[in-house]
Parts: C-alpha cells; sequence; structure tokens
C-alpha cells in the first residue's frame, strides 16, 4: 500500500497528525526545560507514525487505553490540544482538571482512558472494557498501547490470556522502541521475538514497521476487521525508536549517538513526507501550510495553558469519593 | 418470623438477589462457577445465571480485578471474589493504582463501581499465607470503602448497597464466620456508612469488626459476671470510620478497648486509638488499650495460632486491667 492508495485527505490527514504530535512535543520539551511544565515529562518524538497509524483506523466510540507517553494517543483520540497543553501545566482546565499532569490525561467524552503511569497497567483495565462490551453485545473495540517492557510484567501474560481465553475485542498494539528506559529488550526478555509471546497464548500476531505510518495504518485495519469479526485479540508490533531521552531526567547512558542517528535518518515524518512529495500528493508550499497551521494550533494551545486557572485548594478532595445526593 | 440460616447462605441470597436485580451484575473470580466458590459461597449460581455471569477466572489476581475494574467503568456492576485476601496482594495494583485514584486523578471523570468480595483472617490453621487480617491496610487507602460483615444481617444486606455506591467497595469476610448461624433480620434497610452498637454497656467501651465481633461479646457475658458493663460496638465500615458513633460510646464509658485481629504496629487499632485520643482525651478515666494478633506470621499448629489470635481470655484480661480502679 502507497499513500497515493488513499484519498488525498486521508494521506495528507495522516501527515498532519504526525506533524502536530512533533511540534506539540518539541514545544513542551522547551516549555519543559522553561519550568512551565514539571514532574515527568515522556515525549513520544520518533514514534509518531504507531498513533497515528492506528488511530486512524479505530472508530470514534472505539476505547483507547494508553501508558504515560500518551500526549499522541489522547490528542488522535480527539482530545483538544489546549486541553493536553493546559493538563501539562497543571490547569484546571486541562483534560484531567490539572491533577494528573503528562502522565494522566483522561477523558471520559472520547472514551479515551489514561494516562496510565504503571507499566502494563492499562492491559486489564483494557480487558475489562472489552468484557463489558462483549457481555452488553456491542461491537467496539478496545485498544491498548504498551511498550515491549510492558511484555515482561505479569499483567502482560494475565491479560492476553484472558482476552484470548475468552475471545475479547482487545487490539494490542506493542510499541517495541528496544528500551526499557535504558534497559534493552535483549538484555530484559529471554524471549525477543514479541510475537512469538502472542502467538503463545494463540493470540494472531504480526510484526510491522512502526517507522511507516502507511504500514502501521494498513495493518492496524486488518486487525480491526478481524477483531469487528468476533475473531478475538489481535497483537500489533510496532518496530519503532525513541528520538529523544526516556524522560527529562535521563542522560542516555544507554546507546549510543550513531544508532539514535541511524533510526532518525528513518524518521517517519521526513520519509512520508518525501513520498508523499514523490508521488505528487504535497509539494514544499502544501508541507509548509501544514506546519505553519498547525504552529498556530499549539500556540493557540500553549496561550490557553497560560491563561488557564488554578483549582482552588479547597476542592483538593473534590473526587476522592463520588459526591452523592443527600438521601 | 425468624429465619435462621448461615453466613455463606446468607451471602450467596445476597448474591443471587443482586443478579437478579440488576443484569449488569456479575460474578467473576477463581472457582466460583463450577466449583461453587472456595468458601462455597456461590455454589448453585452457575446453574442459575450462567457462566457470563457467574464467571470463572484463571489464577490471574491482577488481571481478573484488572478487568472488574475496566468492566465497571463501562456500565457493568461487577462483583469480584477474591479467594483469600492474601492472594489479595497479587492486586494491590490494580485496586490502589487504578481503582481507588482513578476518579480523583482524572479530574472527577470516571468513577469506577467495583465490588470485591474476599475472605479473611485467621482460626482455621491455614498458616501463614492464608490466614492474615489485612483490611486495616485497604483501609489506608483514599477512594476505597472497606466493609467488614460481622453478622449474618449484614452478609445479607451489606452487598446491594455495596453495588449501589458509585465507587469502588472491598467486602472483608472473616473465614471463621462462614458457618455462623442467625437471622438475617432487617437486612434490606441496612446501610455502609455506620457502627452498630451490638451491646448496650456503660463502664467500658469495646471496638471491634469482622470476626473477633463474637470474642468481643464473649468476653462481654464474661465482665458482666465480675460487675464490668461492657459496650460492644461493632464498626462494621472500617473506611471511613464513623467517629461519632465510637466517639459518643467512648464519651459515655470513659473507657476503650481495640480489638483488632490484624497487627498492632500501623494499624487499624492506632488509628481508632488515635481517633479517640484526638477527639475524646479529656472524656477518658484511662489510656485506651487493644488487644491485636501477635506480630508474627500466623503459625500452622493450633495452639501458636491460638495464641497468637485475640481471644475472649485475653479481651477480658485487658478489660479488667483497663477498669482498675473504676469506682462507680
Amino acid at each position: 500500500m502507497t499513500p497515493s492508495s488513499l484519498p488525498r485527505d486521508s494521506a495528507l490527514d495522516l501527515l498532519r497528525d504526525m506533524v502536530r504530535i512533533r511540534r506539540l512535543e518539541e514545544r513542551a520539551g522547551e516549555l519543559y526545560g522553561a519550568s512551565k511544565i514539571r514532574g515527568f515529562l515522556h515525549l513520544y518524538i520518533g514514534e509518531e507514525a504507531v498513533a497515528v497509524g492506528v488511530l486512524h483506523a479505530l472508530a470514534a466510540d472505539d476505547a483507547v487505553v494508553a501508558t504515560y507517553r500518551e500526549h499522541a494517543h489522547a490528542l488522535l483520540k480527539g482530545v483538544p490540544m489546549k486541553a493536553i497543553m493546559a493538563e501539562m501545566y497543571g490547569r484546571q482546565e486541562g483534560c484531567s482538571r490539572g491533577r494528573g499532569g503528562s502522565m494522566h490525561l483522561f477523558d471520559a467524552r472520547t472514551r479515551f482512558f489514561g494516562g496510565n503511569a504503571i507499566v502494563a497497567g492499562g492491559l486489564p483495565l483494557t480487558v475489562g472494557l472489552a468484557l463489558a462490551e462483549h457481555m452488553q453485545g456491542g461491537s467496539r473495540l478496545c485498544a491498548c498501547f504498551f511498550g515491549e517492557g510492558a511484555m515482561a510484567e505479569g499483567a502482560f501474560h494475565e491479560s492476553i490470556n484472558l482476552a484470548a481465553l475468552w475471545r475479547l475485542p482487545v487490539l494490542f498494539c506493542c510499541e517495541n522502541n528496544l528500551y526499557a528506559m535504558g534497559t534493552a529488550l535483549e538484555r530484559s526478555q529471554s524471549q525477543t521475538d514479541l510475537c512469538a509471546k502472542a502467538s503463545a497464548y494463540k493470540v494472531e500476531a504480526r510484526a510491522v514497521d512502526g517507522m511507516n505510518v502507511i504500514a502501521v495504518h494498513e495493518a492496524t485495519r486488518h486487525a480491526v476487521e478481524h477483531i469487528r469479526a468476533g475473531h478475538g485479540p489481535f497483537f500489533l508490533e510496532f518496530r519503532t525508536y525513541r528520538f529523544r531521552a526516556h524522560s527529562m531526567f535521563d542522560p542516555q547512558l544507554y546507546r549510543d549517538k550513531e544508532e539514535v542517528e541511524q533510526w532518525k535518518a528513518r524518521g517517519p515524518i521526513h520519509t512520508y513526507s518525501s513520498q508523499l512529495k514523490a508521488e505528487g500528493l504535497l509539494d514544499e508550499p502544501g508541507f509548509l501550510a501544514i506546519l505553519a497551521q498547525v504552529d498556530a494550533e499549539v500556540e493557540e494551545a500553549i496561550a490557553y495553558a497560560e491563561n488557564g486557572s488554578l483549582e482552588p485548594i479547597e476542592d483538593l478532595s473534590r473526587d476522592v469519593y463520588t459526591p452523592r445526593s443527600a438521601p | 418470623m425468624s429465619l435462621v440460616m448461615t453466613y455463606r447462605e446468607a451471602l450467596r441470597e445476597a448474591l443471587r438477589d443482586a443478579m437478579q436485580r440488576d443484569p449488569r451484575v456479575f460474578l467473576m473470580g477463581e472457582d466460583v462457577g463450577r466449583y461453587g466458590g472456595s468458601y462455597a459461597v456461590s455454589l448453585g449460581l452457575l446453574e442459575a445465571f450462567g457462566p457470563e455471569r457467574i464467571r470463572d477466572a484463571p489464577l490471574s489476581e491482577l488481571g481478573f480485578v484488572g478487568a472488574g475494574i475496566g468492566a465497571a467503568l463501562a456500565g457493568m456492576r461487577p462483583i469480584i471474589e477474591i479467594m483469600t485476601v492474601n492472594f489479595s496482594l497479587l492486586a494491590l495494583d490494580p485496586l490502589m493504582n487504578t481503582a481507588a485514584a482513578l476518579r480523583h486523578m482524572s479530574g472527577g471523570q470516571f468513577s469506577v463501581p467495583l465490588v470485591v468480595r474476599m475472605a479473611t483472617g485467621a482460626g482455621r490453621q491455614l498458616a501463614a499465607q492464608h490466614s492474615h487480617s489485612l483490611e486495616g491496610w485497604f483501609a489506608h487507602i483514599p477512594g476505597l470503602k472497606i466493609l467488614a460483615p460481622a453478622t449474618v444481617e449484614d452478609a445479607r444486606g451489606m452487598l446491594w448497597p455495596a453495588l449501589l455506591d458509585p465507587d469502588p467497595v472491598l467486602i472483608f469476610e472473616h473465614a471463621q464466620l462462614y458457618n455462623l448461624e442467625g437471622d438475617p433480620g432487617d437486612w434490606a434497610s441496612i446501610d455502609i456508612n455506620r457502627a452498630r452498637i451490638r451491646r448496650a454497656g456503660k463502664d467500658l467501651t469495646l471496638i471491634t469488626y469482622g470476626g473477633t465481633l463474637g470474642k468481643a461479646l464473649a468476653a462481654a457475658e464474661e465482665l458482666a459476671g465480675v460487675g464490668i458493663d461492657c459496650e460492644v460496638i461493632d464498626l462494621r465500615v472500617l473506611r471511613p470510620l464513623d467517629d461519632a458513633t465510637l466517639l459518643a460510646s467512648v464519651c459515655k464509658t470513659r473507657r476503650a478497648l481495640v480489638v483488632d485481629e490484624g497487627w498492632r504496629s500501623g494499624s487499624l487499632s492506632a488509628e481508632i486509638i488515635t481517633r479517640i485520643i484526638e477527639q475524646g482525651f479529656y472524656e477518658l478515666d484511662a489510656p485506651p488499650a487493644r488487644v491485636c494478633s501477635a506480630e508474627v506470621p500466623i503459625p500452622y499448629p493450633r495452639h501458636l495460632e491460638e495464641a497468637a489470635l485475640p481471644q475472649v481470655a485475653s479481651i477480658v484480661t485487658a478489660a479488667q486491667q483497663l477498669c482498675q480502679g473504676k469506682t462507680t
């Protein structure tokens, strides 16, 4: 499949969304340096093709559960960029009222269930969402994202077993960026063929070039069809790479600069935009127009966050429990 | 009309009733279906409701508790059975990091209407990995509600209000109580907010819950024989604690003894005594005291297990010490 086999608007949407993620995160990184954003900040830069390719293949009412590196997934699920930025600023206009920060973006309206900062913690949750869907006779599917590091956790194995055993509509999206923080896959898992692990649970599995948005999109569409047809869960391994540090505190002692540069040469945005240009779907002015449009959206989001308000301290204990009307 | 049933049967009838009343309710856990429940609580429910709603789960506490949370988020009303409290440690992550935290950290967007039931407590010679009382730990966690039914009435009545609660509720069933017989009484009108006075008295307040309620009541009878008239409070709800009922009683009797099968250090008994001192210090005639389990992993042989747990004799002794010099 090539970009030209998609409608032109869709082909350009994939590019635009990758650029939106990239620019949002580049600016977030700068704002972290300026102390506007605090706590942990995990950037997705380099991995954009995965979230874009997958989310464009899902329906609006499908559920998505992501990790603490989830700005992209929230954005593409439909959380407004300004609500994401305000959340990172800790403002009550944020998508979690500023209480979660970068790692805990939530949005009930778009069925975005976090924003989970326990590695593999979102997986059992996804299985439960899918179990409810199954018991209610619905046809929505539940996608979860997790890193390859999560596949060393018991939660992964318990979750995929449950999903397979009960043939639940779960799309397992492994973002294999080769390092669990600083620990390389081959240093932490005896079986490095991740699809083999999924296959051990009798789950259909496929490895995909996660730097190629079209490949991601196509593989996901196939997996979604499989799940919607009632054939049970599907596992996709997206081979990708994080260009930036794990978090803002990571000196990256565990990998060579040369390795990073090699992966950057395969960067998803420039390879895809080059492809679009080669196929005549995009020219340089068109690309610059996308950049300008995205930058305007990002700056608007930052202005919104800057102007946001802090939750009153009197509300500190609000929503530990659900407010109940007096009997 | 008296309708005597066991605590186990009361739990079962509560489950049956909830399943009939609300199609969103389902029971999930290890051996809840074909086996009938490790403590036979769900015996016969598979035949009545089928395998979708009486759902046997693999040995995956982390997985199926987490799945219960997800199902609750998506509109179901799951009841999760964990075989015994020690196994709940395998599910601490979803219980604390997700179920308890989700509403607050999502800015109020997601409530988790989940009910988790589990057996707790010692007394059956099941040794150091099946006998602990960790409900006090769970009562430490904001976002959870913790219930400890000590009577057949509460066993019958607590489940439905727990299911109506929009937030996660953990129900701790003391393993020694399953064969307890009693009248479910006015179960349909019970609350899950308040402590209850199980015996009125004027000299000393015995505060307890769950598996030690019976021991406290037996001790109170014995103490009555030596002229000490005990008021016995059944906490019922371990989080949030009903301070008002506790303090009203202690302010009347001026003496408090807490009986808690949990370990002493950093325990629920410590929390209760702190609250009594914080709110009732000047009403007290003696320092509050407590009878807890010995701070050891619960051992297998009967004599050592008995020595490790609060017993009627140790409660009586502690009460008499507390009442020394009392003038009536």
